[in-house]
C-alpha cells in the first residue's frame, strides 16, 4: 500500500516555502506568482493500515500546535484539494536512489509507533496561481528543484511503488585495449569517463599484455581512480621544464622541489625543535600543539559538484574534509571548519550567463546553505572564511572547505597490520557520486548538469555525526590500527591506499547497500557519503561492533589485509578482479611537461579624472562585493558550538570583521588555535608569483594580527587552476609553486598539507553557435594555522577605547593593479602590489612582539580596500571613531599625481601592513618593539563615532561610523531564492535548531 | 557530601553535550554524558542523579522537525521514569534542541490532558541564526533563573519561534508566571531573533524545576566567549550563563 501524508502550516505566514517561492519568482522575473502555498509530504509504502498512518501522521510527522495534515492513499481525492486561486500543483521529490535523509529518519521513526514501512520518500508540494506552463517549469527548475537530484511533476502524482531496485546478476566485462590506436584509446577513456591519458592506457595495456589477458572493467576503473589527478596529483608531481622570468629551470618533481622542499628545509633548520608531526602524508597535516595534544588541518575543494548542485556539492565537500580529519592517524576530533567561495559577480545580468550556469547569487546561497546544514548538524563551528567575486568564476565556481582537528599527542602514526580486517563503517553504499574522482579531473561543460548527475552526492550529516562519535570512542579504546575516509574513488581508493603495501582481499557482495542492483564495479567505486574504512585486528572486532551498536552505526567486515601485495576483489565465490599493488601504485608512467611564463606587458597607470573624494571612494569600497560584510553568511553558521571560541568572526559591540579567528584547543585550557586565510584572486592573471605570495602573506598577517606566535605558523596550499595542459597555464602554476617555496622559507612557516584542483575550465556554446571555453583565474588559497599561548592575549580589530594612538606598520606603495580601487574604475593599470619578503617578515615579527608585550589594544591587517577600509572596519567593530592623517603614512609615491596621493595612500593594498591602536601609556613601549621596522603614528581613536580622514592638503573628510556600517552591510543582502537553497531537505528552509 | 550529579542525555545528532557537561562541572557538579540507548536499557540510571539535561544539537537530524524523534522516544520509552524523576524533586533542563524536546514531551507547557500547547516553529526569517541577544528574566518559581535579571547569551537555531495554539493558551501560561525568560526588546528593539510570541525565550513548569530555553547558557561560562570581551571584560572571570548551572547545583546540593 502506498500512502501520502501532506503536512500543512496552519497559518500562511508560517509557510516559508511559499514565501521564498514568491520572493524568488519576483527575483527571476516570473510575473503573476504573487501568492502560493506549500506543504511537506511523505510517500509511505508498506503494510500499514489507515489507523497506522493516522498514528504516524499525528505522532511523528505533524506539530499539533502549528500544523495540520491530510493522510490518504496516494491519488485520493482528499489529497487533490487545491487552495482557492492556486490551481497549479508542482511536486518536487528526490529521484529514486538519491539520498533522502529526512525520509530515512521518518522511516525509522514510524517504527516507534507502529509497523516499519518498506520505503519512505519525501515530497514537497507547491500550489501556484494559473501560469503559463513555461513559467511553471522555470520556477520549478530555477527555485525548487535541481536536475541533478530531483524529479518534478506538474499535476497529480502517479506512482505504483517507490521501488527498491533489482538484484544484480554477476557478470564480468573485459575491456580490450589491444589493437586500439591512440585515437580509439582516447575515445575509450572519455566514453567510460576514466580520465586516463593515452600514455597511461599504453602502460595499462602493456601490463595486462604481460599477464596474457585483457583488463576487466573493475580493474580498469580501479586504475583510473588511483591514477586520477584527484588522488595522486599527477600534474604537480610531474617533471617540468620551465621557462620563466627567473630563466630556465628543470624540476624532476615540481611539488617535491618547491612546496615540500621548503618544509623539509624548515624542519631541518629547527632540528630537535621541529614541531611538525606528519606532513603531506596522511589525510591531513599534523603539528604539535600542547603537551597532550597534536592538531591537524586539511582544506579541500569541491568545485565541479558544487557547480552542478551547489547545496549538495558544498555539503558533501565539507563532509569529506571532516572525514579527512576524522581519518587522520588514529582519529582526530574535528573542532573547527572554514569555508571559502569564489563565484561570479553577484550582479551578473541573466543575459550574460552562459547556458546551464546557475546565477552567482543563487549559487552562493546554495553553497552557503549546504555548509550551514552540514556543519551545523555536525556540531563543528564554522569560524573562518572568505568570499571572492570575479567574472572568471562564472561557470566554474570554487568551493573550499577546511577542518581543524585535535588528537592525543603521538597518535598520528597509524599502520595497517597483516591479518587486519577491512571494516567499512557508516552509511550504506548506493549509486551516488560514481566517477567523482575522475569527473573532478575533467572540464565542465554546459551539459554537465545532465550528463554527470551521478557524480553529485547528497550529504546525510547525522550519519556522519554518529560515525564521528563511533570513531572517536573506538579510537579512545584503541580498537583499530588505521583508518581512512571513503572519499573520491570510494572503497577503491580507501582500501587501495590502506592496502598499498600489504595487499587486500575484499568480498564486495558483503558491502551493505542502500538498495539492490549495484554491480560489483559500482559498489567498488561508489562515492556514497559518510563511510570510513578501518583496519581492525580480528581480536578487537567484537568490541568494535559493540561500540558501533551503542552509537547506532553499521559496521561490516568486508575482507582483510593479506600481505600478498595483491588487491583481490571477490563477488560471492568468484574473483571479480585482481591487481598487483606495485603496478597499481607505482606503475603510472611519469610525465615530463613543459611550461612557460611570460609576464603580461605592463599597462601604464591611468587615473579617472576628476579624482573622487577619498570618503566617497571609501563608501564604495565598503560596499564592494569582495569587501562588504559577510554577516548574512556568518550568522547562518553556528560559529560558537563546542564552546571554545575566543575570537569570533564578528566581534566587538558593533560586530565588525575579524582577521584571524581563535578557539581554545581544549575547554578550560588557555592555549589557542588561530585560523586565517589569504586570497589575492584579482592578481592571478597579472602576476601568479605575486598572487600566490600575496595570499600567503595575507594568511600569515591575519593570524599574527590576532596574536599568533610567528614561530608556530603552519600553512596549507590549495591550488585551483585552469587548463594546465597549456604550457602558459602550467607556467603560472609553476610560478605559484615557486612563490610558496620562497614565502614559506622567508617566514619559516612550513606547508603541512595541500590540495590541487586543476582543469577548472568551463566550455559552452554561445548564442552565435560558437564553441567557447574559459579557464578560471589562477587561484591559490592560502590557509594559516597559528597558535597562541593564552587566548587572553589575543587581539582583535575592533577599537576598544578612545584616546589610543594609531600606528601603521609597513611601507605603502602606489602600486594599484588588481586593487579594489581598480575594480571601482578609479584607476587602471600600473604595477601589482609586490611582496617584499624581508620587509614583510620584519613587520610581522614586530607586530607579534608588540602583541606579546601587550602594548597593542587592537590590530587589523590591511588588505582589500587598503588603509581607509581597515580603519573603517575597526571603527565599525568598536563603535568608536578615529582620525587618520594620510600625509603621515610612510609611502613611495613617485610618479603619482598630487591630486591622487590621498587615494593612493588610503586605498593601496601593499601586502604585509597592519594598523594598530596603542594605549596612550604604551606608545613608548610600542615604539621600542617597532625598532628596525618602517612604521609611523598616523592618527588616534576618538569617542565620537566618526572616521575623519585628513588628506595631503590638510582638508578633513568626516564620515559617521553609522554610515560606513550601512555601506558595509548594505551589499550583504541574501538572494531571495531560499526555497531553492534548501532543496535537498524537505523539512523546511532553515535547517532546524541547535 | 557528594557533589550533585547531572545526567547529560544525548541522542544521535546531539552536539552540545561536552560543553554542557563542563558547565555543570564548573558549577560544582559532576556530569555524565549518557546516550538515550543506554538510558532506555536502564532507566534506573535516573535514580543516581539529581539533574537531567537535554543539551543542544540536531537530534536525529531534526529532519522532520526539531526534537521530534527525541521527544517521541522519551514519550514512548521513558515517560513514566521522567515523570517520577521530576516528582521526586529532580531538575530537568532543556537547552535549544532540549527545549524543543521538552515542549513535545508534555513536560513543559502542557494542556489539561498533557498535550503540548506551545511549540517552537521556524524562525520568522526562515533561516538559522547565530547571534547574541539581550535577555531579561522574571524568575518566578524557576529554580535555574534565581537571582538573574538582565543578561546576554547567544542563540543558534533555525526553529526557535515560541508559539502557542491560541491567545488563551498564551494568556494562561503568562498568568501562571512560567514564561520566565524573554528577549529584552526594551533594551534593544531587535532583541527577538525569531519572532517569538511575547518575546518568550524560555519557560518553566509550575514547579519551577523543569526549564527550557533557546539561548545557550553553556556558551557563556567564560568571559572570553563573549564577542566583545577584548578591552571590555576581564578574561579570567566567569560568564553570566554559569549562574543557571550554579543555581541548579545549589538547589539539589
Amino acid at each position: 500500500m502506498l500512502w501520502e501524508v501532506d503536512v500543512h502550516p496552519k497559518h500562511a505566514a508560517a509557510d516559508h516555502g511559499a514565501r521564498a517561492l514568491v520572493a524568488g519568482a519576483a527575483d527571476i522575473g516570473v510575473a503573476g506568482c504573487t501568492q502560493a502555498r506549500s506543504s511537506t509530504g511523505w510517500l509511505i509504502e508498506g503494510d500499514l493500515t489507515a489507523a497506522d498512518i493516522e498514528k504516524v501522521a499525528t505522532a511523528v510527522l505533524t506539530d499539533p500546535v502549528t500544523e495540520s495534515f491530510v493522510a490518504a492513499p496516494l491519488g485520493a481525492a482528499a489529497l487533490a484539494v487545491t487552495p482557492p486561486g492556486l490551481p497549479t500543483v508542482v511536486r518536487v521529490l528526490p529521484r529514486a536512489g538519491v539520498t533522502d535523509p529526512a525520509a530515512e529518519t521518518a522511516r525509522a521513526a514510524c517504527a516507534l509507533v507502529g509497523p516499519r514501512p518498506v520505503a519512505v520518500r519525501s515530497v514537497r508540494t507547491f500550489w501556484l496561481p494559473p501560469l503559463p506552463e513555461a513559467d511553471v517549469r522555470r520556477l520549478a527548475w530555477s527555485l525548487l528543484a535541481s536536475e541533478a537530484i530531483h524529479d518534478v511533476v506538474v499535476g497529480p502524482l502517479v506512482l505504483e511503488t517507490l521501488g527498491s531496485g533489482r538484484t544484480w546478476t554477476y557478470r564480468q566485462e573485459a575491456v580490450v585495449l589491444d589493437g586500439l590506436d591512440d585515437a580509439a584509446l582516447d575515445r575509450l577513456s572519455r566514453d567510460r569517463c576514466l580520465a586516463l591519458t593515452v600514455p597511461e592506457l599504453h602502460a595499462v595495456r602493456d601490463h595486462f599484455r604481460s599477464l596474457g589477458r585483457a583488463p576487466g572493467e573493475i580493474e580498469l576503473e580501479t586504475i583510473a581512480q588511483t591514477w586520477s589527478e584527484h588522488c595522486c596529483h599527477k600534474t604537480l608531481t610531474s617533471a617540468v621544464d620551465h621557462e620563466g622570468p627567473a630563466g630556465r629551470i628543470s624540476y624532476d618533481n615540481l611539488l617535491k622541489e618547491t612546496v615540500f622542499a621548503a618544509t623539509r628545509s624548515i624542519r631541518h633548520g629547527l632540528g630537535s625543535r621541529d614541531w611538525c608531526v606528519s606532513v603531506f602524508r596522511d589525510n591531513s597535516g599534523v603539528v604539535r600543539f600542547d603537551g597532550d595534544h597534536d592538531i591537524c588541518i586539511k582544506v579541500e575543494t569541491h568545485n565541479h559538484p558544487s557547480a552542478i548542485e551547489p547545496y549538495g556539492g558544498a555539503a558533501t565537500g565539507l563532509g569529506g574534509v571532516i572525514r579527512d580529519v576524522l581519518g587522520t592517524g588514529l582519529g582526530a576530533r574535528p573542532i573547527a571548519n572554514l569555508d571559502v567561495f569564489c563565484v561570479g559577480p553577484p550582479d551578473t545580468p541573466a543575459a550574460d550567463l552562459p547556458p546551464g550556469v546557475i546565477p552567482p547569487r543563487r549559487l552562493l546561497a546554495g553553497v552557503v546553505a549546504g555548509v550551514r546544514d552540514y556543519g551545523n548538524r555536525m556540531g563543528i563551528p564554522t569560524i573562518a572564511g572568505a568570499v571572492a567575486f570575479d567574472p572568471g568564476y562564472l561557470g566554474n565556481p570554487l568551493v573550499f572547505c577546511g577542518t581543524v582537528g585535535i588528537m592525543p599527542r603521538d597518535t598520528a602514526a597509524a599502520e595497517v597490520r597483516r591479518g587486519d580486517l577491512v571494516v567499512v563503517a557508516g552509511g550504506r553504499t548506493g549509486r551516488d557520486g560514481i566517477h567523482g574522482a575522475t569527473f573532478s579531473s575533467i572540464e565542465l561543460s554546459s551539459d554537465s548538469e545532465r550528463a554527470s548527475g551521478g557524480a553529485v552526492q547528497i550529504g546525510h550529516a547525522i550519519n556522519e555525526k554518529t560515525l564521528a562519535d563511533f570513531v572517536l570512542e573506538a579510537s579512545r579504546r584503541g580498537l583499530f590500527h588505521a583508518i581512512t575516509d571513503c572519499g573520491a574513488g570510494g572503497l577503491s581508493s580507501a582500501v587501495g591506499e590502506m592496502g598499498a603495501a600489504l595487499g587486500a582481499e575484499v568480498q564486495l557482495d558483503r558491502v551493505p547497500l542502500k538498495y539492490a542492483g549495484l554491480s560489483a564495479t559500482e559498489v567498488w567505486i561508489s562515492e556514497a557519503q559518510e563511510r570510513m574504512v578501518l583496519a581492525v585486528a580480528p581480536a578487537d572486532w567484537e568490541a568494535l561492533a559493540e561500540v558501533a551498536a551503542d552509537e547506532g552505526v553499521e559496521v561490516t567486515a568486508i575482507g582483510s589485509f593479506t600481505g600478498t601485495g595483491r588487491l583481490v576483489l571477490r563477488w560471492e565465490d568468484r574473483v571479480a578482479g585482481e591487481l598487483d599493488c606495485t603496478f597499481l601504485h607505482d606503475g603510472r608512467p611519469r610525465r615530463r611537461l613543459r611550461s612557460r611564463h611570460v609576464p603580461p606587458a605592463p599597462v601604464p597607470v591611468a587615473w579617472r579624472e576628476p579624482w573622487p573624494m577619498t570618503g566617497v571612494v571609501l563608501l564604495d569600497l565598503l560596499a564592494a562585493p569582495d569587501v562588504a560584510s559577510k554577516e548574512w553568511i556568518i550568522r547562518q553558521y553556528d560559529h560558537e558550538v563546542q564552546g571554545a571560541s575566543a575570537v569570533k568572526p564578528l566581534l566587538g559591540p558593533g560586530a565588525g570583521p575579524a582577521d584571524g579567528t581563535v578557539i581554545r584547543g581544549a575547554l578550560g585550557r588557555e592555549r589557542g588555535i588561530v585560523l586565517g586565510v589569504g586570497l589575492r584572486h584579482t592578481l592571478g592573471t597579472l602576476d601568479p608569483w605575486q598572487m600566490a605570495a600575496g595570499a600567503i602573506v595575507e594568511a600569515i598577517c591575519n593570524v599574527v594580527a590576532a596574536g599568533a606566535d610567528p614561530d608556530r605558523i603552519a600553512l596549507l596550499d590549495n591550488f585551483c587552476w585552469g587548463d594546465v595542459k597549456r604550457e602558459e597555464s602550467l607556467g603560472t602554476l609553476v610560478e605559484a609553486c615557486r612563490a610558496c617555496h620562497d614565502v614559506a622559507l622567508a617566514f619559516a612557516a612550513p606547508f603541512v598539507s595541500g590540495k590541487d584542483s586543476l582543469n577548472n575550465v568551463f566550455a559552452w556554446t554561445d548564442r552565435d553557435g560558437v564553441a567557447r571555453e574559459r579557464s578560471i583565474p589562477p587561484t591559490l588559497l592560502a590557509t594559516a594555522l597559528g597558535q597562541v599561548d593564552d587566548v587572553a592575549r589575543t587581539v582583535t580589530p575592533a577599537f576598544t577605547a578612545a584616546g589610543q594612538w594609531l600606528a601603521i606598520v609597513g611601507r605603502t606603495t602606489a602600486d594599484l593593479a588588481g586593487s579594489q580601487l581598480e575594480r571601482l574604475g578609479v584607476v587602471r593599470g600600473g604595477r601589482v602590489p609586490a611582496v617584499d619578503l624581508g620587509a614583510c617578515r620584519t613587520q610581522v615579527r614586530a607586530v607579534a612582539a608588540a602583541a606579546a608585550a601587550r602594548v597593542v589594544a587592537s590590530c587589523h591587517d590591511i588588505s582589500d580596500g587598503g588603509l581607509v577600509v581597515a580603519a573603517a572596519e575597526m571603527a565599525i567593530g568598536g563603535r568608536l571613531g578615529c582620525r587618520l592623517r594620510l600625509a603621515d603614512v610612510p609611502a613611495d609615491l613617485a610618479g603619482t599625481p598630487a591630486a591622487a596621493r590621498a587615494l593612493a595612500v588610503g586605498c593601496s593594498e601593499s601586502p604585509g601592513r597592519f594598523l594598530c591602536a596603542v594605549p596612550a601609556d604604551a606608545v613608548d613601549a610600542f615604539a621600542a618593539t617597532m625598532d628596525g621596522t618602517t612604521w609611523a603614528w598616523v592618527g588616534e581613536v576618538t569617542t565620537e563615532p566618526v572616521v575623519q580622514i585628513e588628506g595631503f592638503d590638510g582638508a578633513v573628510e568626516s564620515l559617521p561610523v553609522e554610515r560606513l556600517a550601512a555601506a558595509w552591510r548594505g551589499a550583504a543582502r541574501e538572494p531571495a531564492t531560499a526555497a531553492g537553497s534548501d532543496r535537498a531537505s524537505t523539512a523546511g528552509p532553515s535547517g532546524g535548531a541547535r | 557530601m557528594l557533589a550533585p550529579r547531572a545526567l547529560v542525555l544525548r541522542a544521535p545528532g546531539t552536539n552540545c553535550d561536552h560543553e554542557t557537561a563542563r558547565a555543570f562541572e564548573l558549577a560544582g557538579g559532576l556530569a555524565r554524558r549518557v546516550h538515550i540507548r543506554a538510558l532506555v536499557a536502564r532507566p534506573a540510571a535516573l535514580d543516581d542523579v539529581q539533574i537531567v539535561c537535554i543539551p543542544g544539537g540536531f537530534s536525529y537530524g531534526d529532519d522532520i522537525a526539531s526534537g521530534r524523534i527525541f521527544a517521541l522516544e522519551l514519550r514512548v520509552r521513558l515517560a513514566d521514569a521522567l515523570h517520577r524523576f521530576r516528582d521526586r524533586g529532580g531538575l530537568i533542563l532543556g537547552i535549544c534542541n532540549g527545549f524543543q524536546v521538552l515542549l513535545q514531551t508534555g513536560l513543559l507547557a502542557a494542556g489539561a490532558g498533557g498535550e503540548p500547547i506551545a511549540s517552537l516553529a521556524h524562525n520568522d526569517s526562515g533561516r538559522f541564526i547565530d547571534r547574541w541577544v539581550p535577555l531579561v528574566a522574571q524568575p518566578g518559581p524557576c529554580v535555574f533563573l534565581r537571582g538573574i535579571g538582565q543578561l546576554e547569551l547567544p542563540v543558534a537555531h533555525g526553529e526557535g519561534r515560541f508559539v502557542t495554539g491560541s491567545g488563551a493558551a498564551l494568556a494562561s501560561l503568562d498568568a501562571a508566571g512560567v514564561l520566565a525568560l524573554r528577549y529584552d526588546t526594551d533594551r534593544d528593539a531587535t532583541a527577538n531573533p525569531n519572532g517569538s510570541q511575547a518575546d518568550v525565550a524560555g519557560a518553566c513548569d509550575e514547579t519551577g524545576r523543569v526549564f527550557g530555553l533557546m539561548p545557550h547558557p553553556e556558551r557563556f561560562v567564560d568571559a572570553t566567549q563573549h564577542p566583545a570581551w577584548h578591552g571590555r571584560l576581564d578574561p579570567s572571570v566567569a560568564g553570566a550563563g554559569l549562574t543557571m548551572f550554579r543555581n541548579a547545583v545549589a538547589h539539589v546540593a
